[in-house]
């Protein structure tokens, strides 16, 4: 039988064969093009069509980019020097740097102030954004926002500390009284820090002389980019307490207090930012005592905060929503009152849902500091279309200095977003 | 075994009102209730002194008064001796006209990033992300005046078309993309109901006929559909529904003497033909890419929700994948996709408002613009302006809610 069998079969390899290479054909670039590029024919078109888009965009933005004029001092001056070849006039960029980013009238001999501000900023920002720091850096966090408003606005220096002093003490009181009643420590934190600066206004007054260590600068002097910073960052983070208070409002079991929230966040939602910047531009200085003078900055602070805080509401309602209804039980279980509960178990988790969302509106609203300059202030895209373009050197420079700004937006904007992923990543901390 | 007994039924004592849960709540919302009307109070007490300084009061009469201004694109009968309540409807009008005509593009826009970005082919993948993350990521306002520039600062004059060896040239002879608005040809009827030019009725027929066309066909696929359901043969009802979108509309067209009147140039301008003006295709386009950009990630979310498993069911049923798109994929990720199109729609009705920064006639540049800096009257200008885009984003959410119903998911 076996006999047989070996006769039958003429040839039997006794070797495994070496390894061979894939044909050409599956592998290295002519596999990965032919799957990703040139699969069916609908397919090749589709990317012989792009690659066409892409040699339009290119042919068409790269001449201008590489043979842009970075030294002039008009756009006469700058046509002189192409002589008719294709290029950027970048030069408006060096001549105007300062008033981008700082409006026009703002002293130059002050530009490090608001520049040291901004770099504070990122020493002031970090320990929120990265966790893993030291959390001692989070007290010069709660410092900054009374220095950066010294820095920038200037005047007596008495102001900004009595501010702390009032949120030092606030706190304290509060710290001393939250062992045993939620509301009591609220409110009476909230009273000694409101006694603090009703008694420090008076001290303000009587110490200040004409004269301090930084000069004042009125807030209609801030403008260009700084501006749409300031407004961004300010208005985000007032906004996202706000925005707590409002969705925990929505939630709640007491008619009045739901009402008053829904129609506030549906009203706020319901209408465009621009209306409520002419609220602020042309409306609400009526709402305020006839002899008291708010600034504009201050108005625009306000109804943007109230703005995103409508939005910021919504998007913790649905970290609220989304949480399982176990948590809460859980935390009624535990026998924790109804301030314990939010603060040591719902919000912690809830906010963690949210923070996509948030960070969605805080972009948003980034983006959304330019419509000031429809209201006349000076932001960067207000200083673009004013001061720049209507003086007679640059008047004709639009691409550069449109596509500087959207440069700079771009930057901010798509930074967050990506940061905002890392931070989902890191939070991811279910197994799933 | 114990059993729950109400709480003892005490005498009412004040501390109750703090301590008992049964009245803390109230006592709560009294005490909101009175800060409120103490802010409301205090606001309003403020506003009356500051009106009586400024020996204003409150009143709409201006509505009533000659506006005196003049708007460069109306859809109704407009002059600048009309009242200022005719320049505020004709500025809701430019409103509504520019959020449609952005709605609609936007989704166009959007559909077609948001599939192309699922596409096997990388390269098409790529740039897809690249829009989408350019114009996300960059304000609108920036985008509106970039496109306002290019058609003000980079589009040539009516002048340039002039003479045989003319710089620009018209494109097919039909349309002119000039500085002053793009012209393009304008139908318009010589015979049916009313005097030439006043051709409203006639529109109104050809859509009367459009409609009747809609609810044929419909009739027609519900009947293949019973067809289906009866025999297993699916009749063919493509030529069919063709002819009953095509033949009803050209006979009435034909009827009524259709015409187009092609733009040319006269004098210093163009003539005749459809004027789209510069601000209004810089806010329509600009929406349409920016909110395209939006609607493309939420179509790429809605067709990735729908888990894969579907797909490979269908196509093991032997659907091929046109139809798996049609009937399985594309129906379940509409319901994933309809809810945050709607505030997408909401968003470009109300970024509309942003006409002010490149001089479009809306209810803003109108009401809130040229009205309120010639009347003074800024609180009740800006209240009618809130008023207005409040009543339209409850319709909007209110309408594309009732069709989301239809669309989601039937349960229990």
């Amino acid at each position: 039988m076996s006999d047989t069998h070996a006769e039958s079969i003429r040839f039997v390899r006794e070797t495994t064969l070496p390894q061979a290479e894939p044909p050409v054909a599956e592998r290295g670039v002519y596999k990965w093009g032919r799957e990703n590029l040139f699969a069916t024919p609908a397919n090749t078109l589709l990317t012989l069509v792009s690659l066409y888009v892409i040699y339009l965009v290119l042919s068409a933005i790269l001449p201008w980019l590489l043979n842009g004029v970075w030294n002039a001092n008009s756009l006469t001056e700058c046509r002189e020097i192409l002589a008719g070849e294709t290029g950027g006039c970048f030069a408006v960029l060096v001549d105007r740097w300062s008033q981008l980013f700082f409006g026009f009238k703002y002293p130059s001999e002050e530009y490090w102030r608001p520049t040291l501000t901004f770099l504070l900023f990122f020493l002031a920002a970090a320990p929120v954004l990265f966790f893993d720091l030291p959390r001692k850096l989070l007290i010069f966090t709660a410092i900054f926002p009374f220095l950066a408003y010294w820095l920038i606005w200037g005047g007596p220096v008495l102001v900004p500390v009595v501010a702390l002093i009032g949120f030092i003490l606030g706190y304290l009181v509060y710290a001393r009284l939250v062992t045993q009643n939620f509301a009591g420590g609220f409110f009476g934190g909230v009273a000694a820090a409101v006694a603090v600066w009703f008694l420090g206004g008076y001290l303000v007054e009587w110490t200040s002389g004409p004269t301090s260590l930084l000069a004042a600068v009125p807030s209609r002097d801030l403008g260009g980019y700084m501006l749409n910073f300031m407004l961004g960052v300010s208005c985000v983070s007032l906004s996202v307490p706000i925005g707590i208070a409002l969705a925990l409002g929505r939630q709640s079991s007491m008619p009045l207090i739901k009402w008053v929230s829904v129609v506030f966040i549906e009203f706020i939602r319901g209408v465009p930012l621009i209306t409520l910047l002419f609220v602020a531009s042309v409306m609400l200085a009526y709402f305020f005592p006839p002899e008291s003078t708010v600034d504009l900055f201050l108005r625009v602070v306000i109804m943007i905060t109230m703005f995103s805080s409508a939005y910021i509401a919504e998007v913790i309602r649905g970290g609220l929503a989304a949480l399982p209804k176990g948590q809460y039980e859980a935390a009624d279980s535990l026998g924790l009152d109804y301030a314990q509960a939010m603060r040591l178990i719902i919000l912690p988790q809830a906010l963690k849902i949210s923070i996509p969302g948030i960070v969605n509106i805080a972009v948003g609203l980034f983006k959304d500091t330019t419509l000031v300059s429809v209201i006349s202030m000076f932001d960067l895209v207000g200083m673009i279309r004013g001061p720049i373009l209507a003086s007679t050197d640059w008047n004709g420079v639009y691409w550069e200095l449109l596509g500087f700004a959207a440069l700079l937006f771009f930057v901010v904007c798509y930074g967050i977003s990506q940061y905002s992923q890392w931070l989902e990543r890191r939070l991811a901390t279910d197994h799933r | 075994m114990t059993t729950l007994t109400d709480p003892p039924k005490g005498a009412f004592r004040p501390s109750m009102l703090l301590y008992d849960s049964r009245y803390r709540s109230l006592t709560l919302q009294a005490i909101a209730a009175i800060v409120l009307a103490l802010c409301f109070l205090y606001l309003y007490s403020n506003v009356a002194a500051n009106l009586r300084a400024a020996g204003l009061n409150i009143s709409y009469s201006f509505l009533g008064n000659t506006a005196g201004y003049d708007i460069n694109q109306t859809l109704i009968e407009y002059t600048s001796q009309s009242t200022n309540w005719r320049a505020a409807i004709v500025g809701i009008l430019n409103t509504l006209l520019v959020a449609f005509l952005a709605c609609i593009t936007a989704t166009i826009f959007g559909v077609l990033a948001g599939v192309l970005r699922l596409s096997p082919n990388w390269l098409v993948r790529k740039l897809m992300a690249f829009y989408v993350e350019i114009f996300r990521n960059i304000p609108v306002l920036i985008w509106i005046i970039i496109i306002f520039t290019i058609m003000t600062a980079v589009l040539p004059a009516p002048s340039a078309f002039r003479g045989d060896d003319s710089d620009s040239s018209m494109l097919f002879n039909l349309a002119a993309f000039t500085n002053r608005g793009v012209y393009i040809p304008g139908p318009y009827f010589t015979r049916g109901f009313g005097a030439e030019g006043n051709g409203a009725l006639n529109w109104l027929l050809v859509i009367a006929v459009l409609v009747g066309s809609l609810i044929a066909t419909r009739a027609v696929s519900a009947s293949a559909n019973a067809k289906q359901a009866a025999t297993g043969v699916r009749p063919k009802t493509l030529w069919l529904n063709l002819a009953i979108w095509f033949v009803p509309v050209i006979i009435v067209l034909f009827a009524l003497g259709l015409q187009w009147d092609t733009p040319a140039l006269r004098g210093f301008n163009f003539q005749g033909g459809l004027k789209i003006g510069g601000p209004l295709i810089a806010l329509w386009f600009a929406l349409s890419i920016y909110t395209g950009a939006f609607i493309a990630e939420n179509v790429r979310a809605g067709i990735q929700a729908v888990s894969k498993g579907q797909t490979e069911a269908a196509a093991a049923l032997g659907l091929r994948p046109r139809r798996v798109m049609s009937l399985v994929v594309l129906p379940q990720a509409l319901r994933v996709i309809i809810p945050p199109l709607i505030s997408q729609y909401l968003n470009i009705t109300k970024n509309s408002s942003l006409a002010i920064a490149v001089g479009y006639a809306d209810i803003t540049a109108t009401l809130g613009g040229i009205t309120l800096n010639q009347t003074g009257r800024a609180i009740e200008c800006v209240l009618l302006l809130m008023l207005f885009y409040l009543i339209i984003s409850l319709l909007i959410s209110a309408f594309m809610n009732v069709y989301n119903n239809t669309m989601k998911l039937k349960e229990r």
